[in-house]
């Protein structure tokens, strides 16, 4: 009951200080631009802080525990190391002529400059489309990261929809309150807090069970869960397809919108330079964690957990795909790190160490923003809405459809219960890095033009597409099972958690040929004027 | 230094970063267990993402756009709607 009352309490201060940036907008706008960007005036602490919170999910805390649970260490190669070094150089490059051109040319959207750029319309309508269809997923992992975590910190008292309900409630009231400063202050209080959150759980559950050294020991000494310390279950080309994901960052809108919000092109100076360490500082303990857990038999749902994955591993290769899926099911770790906290911490440190998880869960709000954001000002503004009705129109019409993308959010996570992790990567992150060509095009490449822009569109829709169906067709077993093999070549294989083109994620060939496209079909069609293209390509 | 060189040099620096995250060396290895607790493994991306946060600071140093920032201050303020044109294709 106490962890449950400290997590009301947390929901609460939150809520507060988004009503409160409602209620005192230090830039004194209260239009479009003051709801949705803050007026671009975001500070360098709060514009660090809310940034990475922005980019961190229910799936950094949960998913990547759950994963190292299952995986073993190489979660940390795989997400953390990686992102380190390809969101700061993403954001060094990307960033600041971002910022600089929303500046110039006064884009509240990414869609906006395309437009501009490549002069063109309906194609950029295009672009919003693929964009906000790909961020709905990202929507749907923090509904149901709430349910989880509320589920799990109430001890079952809160039953996952209503965690779920409360949680995207929240969300939903500061958005609509306080637009872009009042989730970015949200965001930085809640990134202190999940920031501290790694190294009280560390220093707690080591006192706890004794120190580490000895749980290590006995993963090490165990067949099963020795190569957990390794990542020799991991094949080097997964491995390597791992780098393609964090290229999705600099293209999720929420993050490049959030780009817009800085007051002064240096903000991005400190952010580029603290972001690897706060990586690392949230990543290290989630993974670690994770790992550790796969010792700790003694409380009883972990125990559960493991023995399912025994089973799992003794299938019948002929099992049928529904005792896969239950299985995997029981076996998922996402909430481990949450089961471990109920059962080694005291009561009323669970219930703040579950606020740090929620905080996490909670940064989709700038998801919620972003979509909203980009359905005013690219479809609402760009079709003639502003100039009929008004921007005071704009700003309730993109209230209105805060209301509505997460009330959808909500339906749809009851109805999906898949592992967080399988649906942000599968879909949103490949998507997202497929289309990096585009961005990086518009910023570096005077020779693109709007039908490379379209054809990386279009080319990104299609395979995410095929990859969904394919994998509702072909079910998975519990061992790989190649189903297009040429010469002895396995072309693709339906794997347990997903699909491998020539032993790749799909997102590799999904980026690599989206850049080809840009190129080859950029070099063959018409240009942007040359007044166009002299706008873009400033020192 | 030229500029054009020093921004090899440093896209080399990415470069070499990025192919010393596949670490292959450490695949199949847990042991020493540095502290006592930490597989080497997973100590050497910790000590990766280190080296990292300094190539950062060196690409903040040495290779900001710095034309671009001042580029952006001395240009009279925006006139720009939110509505841009374009020709609809």
């Amino acid at each position: 009951m106490i962890p449950t009352l400290v997590v009301v309490a947390y929901l609460g201060v939150v809520l507060y200080i988004g009503i409160f940036a409602f209620r005192r907008p230090s830039g004194g706008g209260t239009g479009a631009e003051d709801y949705f960007l803050a007026g671009r005036s975001l500070g360098q602490t709060v514009f660090l802080l809310s940034l990475f919170g922005t980019n961190m999910t229910a799936f950094t805390i949960l998913g990547s525990a759950g994963h190292a649970f299952s995986n073993g260490i190489v979660t940390f190669g795989l997400m953390a190391s990686a992102s380190a070094l390809i969101i700061p150089v993403s954001l060094f490059l990307v960033g600041p002529r971002l910022w600089a051109l929303g500046k110039l040319h006064g884009f509240m959207t990414p869609v906006q400059m395309f437009r501009d750029r490549w002069e063109c319309g309906h194609i950029g309508t295009a672009i919003f489309a693929l964009l906000a269809i790909l961020l709905v997923p990202y929507i749907i992992i923090a509904v149901m990261g709430g349910g989880t975590a509320l589920n799990a910190i109430s001890g079952g008292l809160v039953p996952y929809w209503l965690g779920g309900g409360v949680v995207a409630l929240v969300v939903m009231s500061y958005v609509f309150f306080g637009g872009m400063r009042g989730t970015a202050l949200v965001n930085t209080f809640q990134t202190v807090l999940f920031l501290s959150f790694g190294a009280v759980a560390i220093i707690l559950i080591s006192g706890r069970i004794g120190g580490f050294s000895a749980a290590m020991e006995s993963l090490l000494a165990s067949e099963t869960t020795a190569p957990l310390l390794t990542r020799e279950r991991m094949p080097p080309r997964l491995f390597f397809s791992y780098m393609f994901i964090p290229l999705s960052t600099i293209v999720f809108p929420h993050i490049s919108i959030f780009c817009l919000t800085a007051k002064k092109m240096g903000q991005f100076k400190k952010t580029v330079i603290w972001y690897p360490m706060c990586i690392l500082a949230i990543w290290l303990p989630c993974v670690f964690l994770g790992v550790l857990a796969n010792a700790m038999t003694d409380v009883p749902e972990i125990a559960a957990k493991l023995e399912a994955r025994g089973a799992l591993a003794l299938l019948d290769p002929s099992a049928g795909a529904a005792a896969v899926a239950e299985l995997q099911r029981i076996a998922a770790g996402d909430d481990v790190i949450l089961r471990m906290l109920d059962h080694y911490a005291p009561v009323w440190l669970a219930g703040i160490l579950g606020a740090g998880i929620l905080a996490a869960v909670m940064a989709s709000d700038s998801q919620v923003l972003a979509l909203s954001t980009m359905f005013t000002e690219d479809v609402f503004a760009y079709y003639g809405g502003t100039q009929r009705f008004g921007e005071r129109v704009q700003v309730l019409t993109g209230r209105l459809f805060v209301v509505l993308v997460t009330a959808v959010a909500y339906v749809i996570a009851l109805r999906a219960p898949t592992s967080i992790f399988n649906i942000a990567t599968q879909y949103a992150f490949s998507g997202f890095s497929a289309m990096l060509p585009i961005v990086l095009a518009a910023l570096f490449w005077r020779g693109s033009t709007k039908w490379g822009a379209l054809a990386v569109t279009l080319w990104t829709a299609g395979t995410v597409i095929a990859v969904a169906v394919f994998q509702a067709v072909v079910a998975p077993a519990a061992t790989p099972i190649p189903v297009w093999t040429v010469g002895g070549l396995e072309l693709i294989t339906r794997t347990p958690g997903g699909t491998d083109v020539l032993g790749f994620m799909p997102v590799v060939p999904m980026t690599l040929i989206s850049g080809l496209l840009m190129l080859v079909v950029s070099a063959v069609t018409r240009k942007p004027s040359d007044a166009t293209i002299t706008r873009y390509f400033l020192p | 230094m030229t500029v054009s060189r020093r921004s090899l040099l440093l896209g080399l620096a990415v470069l070499g970063l990025y192919a010393l995250h596949q670490d292959f060396w450490f695949r199949d290895v847990a042991r020493p267990l540095v502290f006592g607790f930490l597989p080497i493994g997973l100590f050497y991306h910790v000590v990766l993402c280190l080296a990292i946060t300094g190539l950062m600071w060196v690409l903040v140093r040495y290779a900001w756009p710095v034309a671009l920032e001042r580029a952006v201050e001395d240009a009279p303020p925006s006139d720009a709607s939110s509505s841009v044109p374009g020709d609809r294709s």
